[in-house]
């Protein structure tokens, strides 16, 4: 019987909470290297995470979130992710995202020296992230 | 023997402050109960990023990183963490003591403080401060150790500072806090190594673990994860640590006041019916007196 299941267990964790903490059959991430989908039996992988979409799949239902920043790691069937946050499509707030989204852009225009750039282009893609997704939601 | 009209005030002062201690100690209890739920929610990321980077320590070898070795500069960084206010009993003068009592010598010692009472009695004592974060003890978010984590970092990585430390107040239970003085960078190998040792099955240690990127390159990204997690902890911690602090002094502090408050309405009626006796003697000897 276990062997012909396909479910793994799949935990995501951020600082201020355990986000996630169940079994599943499927996730999607997306790492620095590039999209990544992950099924059971992976090979023990530790990946870096940008800023992306989690999709966790159990047979026809599927969850989105904001996974910002973090790290994934696959052991056996177990997967952690260590996310510095994540948020669930209904908790993110569309017009303080939009604001972000402005505020980044701006910022981005009239940027001086290097470290403000990075941070200001990760602001944006993090509100574009939300963005993204909320609208999606909210449809 | 004071007069009657002393001790009255001195009573009535006693009160009221005992009225302040035990609205305070009400409220750092109620404090300490949010705090206590934070840090506990944040201990899992916190264990579980510690078990990673120790086992990626481990599995990557004799690598050779600038986040593992001491930088070239005397200086030694520490992120002191105390509180804004006082009236916490031993809580920040134990943090103070700690950090004045280790082996790192004032000239070398670069503050990163963390709390305003700690920034004070550190500037008074010559200890050179580097940044101020105080505003960020009333309510320490994820972002703000962020913030000191990348300070931190950025001096580390232009050789401001060689060395790293992080002095805070761990939070075991509500009664028992203990100042915590820890070292963030370098990363000690050989502690990491040994503890990871005891800790691993040999099954688990035979894992070959993959990385993406390459096991280098993720310890750049992971490391400043890894500091940013232990300040945040931290700061949740201490945050916890200084409404128990508060919470045991004001408990104190408000059974003192009562005990004074007894011994004085003591006094009081004494000197009420020495008073008393007094007025009456006087009487009887007058009334004699005239007969």
């Amino acid at each position: 019987m276990a062997d012909n299941s396909k479910d793994f267990k799949l935990q995501v964790i951020s600082p201020d909470r355990i986000f996630y903490d169940g079994e599943t059959d499927m996730i999607e991430v997306k790492t620095t290297e590039g999209e990544m989908g992950i099924l059971k039996h992976h090979i023990p992988l530790t990946a870096i995470l940008t800023p992306g979409i989690l999709r966790i799949k159990k047979g026809s239902e599927e969850r989105i979130a904001a996974l910002h920043d973090g790290f994934i790691e696959i052991l056996g069937d177990k997967v952690t992710i260590l996310a510095e946050s994540c948020e669930w499509p209904d908790e993110i707030d569309l017009n303080r995202a939009k604001e972000a989204k402005i505020r980044a852009e701006r910022r981005l225009k009239g940027a001086e020296g290097n470290i403000n750039e990075t941070r200001a282009e990760m602001a944006l893609r993090r509100s574009l992230l939300r963005i993204e997704l909320a609208e999606k939601y909210h449809k | 023997m004071a007069s009657m009209r002393d001790i009255k005030r001195r009573k009535e002062s006693i009160q009221s402050t005992g009225q302040i201690t035990k609205a305070m100690k009400l409220v750092s209890t109620v404090k300490l109960q949010k705090a206590k739920t934070r840090a506990e929610n944040t201990k899992p990321y916190f264990d579980h990023m510690y078990d990673t980077v120790l086992s990626m320590l481990r599995k990557s070898g004799n690598i050779s990183h600038p986040y593992l070795s001491a930088g070239k500069s005397n200086k030694k960084a520490i992120i002191v963490i105390s509180s804004n206010r006082g009236l916490a009993g031993g809580y920040n003068s134990n943090i103070l003591k700690l950090v004045m009592g280790s082996d790192i010598k004032k000239e070398d010692a670069l503050i990163y403080a963390v709390g305003r009472k700690g920034k004070e009695a550190l500037a008074r004592r010559g200890y050179q401060i580097a940044k101020d974060y105080s505003e960020v003890m009333n309510a320490p978010i994820y972002k703000d150790a962020i913030e000191i984590g990348q300070a931190v970092l950025d001096a580390f990585v232009s050789d401001e500072v060689g060395e790293i430390y992080l002095a805070y107040t761990s939070f075991k239970n509500t009664v028992s806090h203990i100042p915590t003085l820890i070292k963030l960078l370098p990363v000690d190998m050989e502690a990491a190594l040994q503890e990871g040792n005891d800790k691993e099955d040999l099954n688990e240690r035979l894992t070959l673990m993959n990385y993406e990127p390459a096991a280098e390159e993720a310890l750049d990204l992971i490391i400043p994860k890894y500091i940013n997690s232990l300040i945040y902890g931290a700061l949740v911690q201490a945050l916890a640590s200084e409404n128990g602090a508060r919470m045991q002094a004001m408990d104190s502090a408000t059974n003192n006041a009562e005990d004074m408050i007894s011994d004085l309405s003591l006094k009081y009626n004494r000197a009420r019916q020495s008073s008393i006796t007094q007025e009456l003697t006087e009487i009887i000897a007058g009334a004699n007196a005239i007969n």
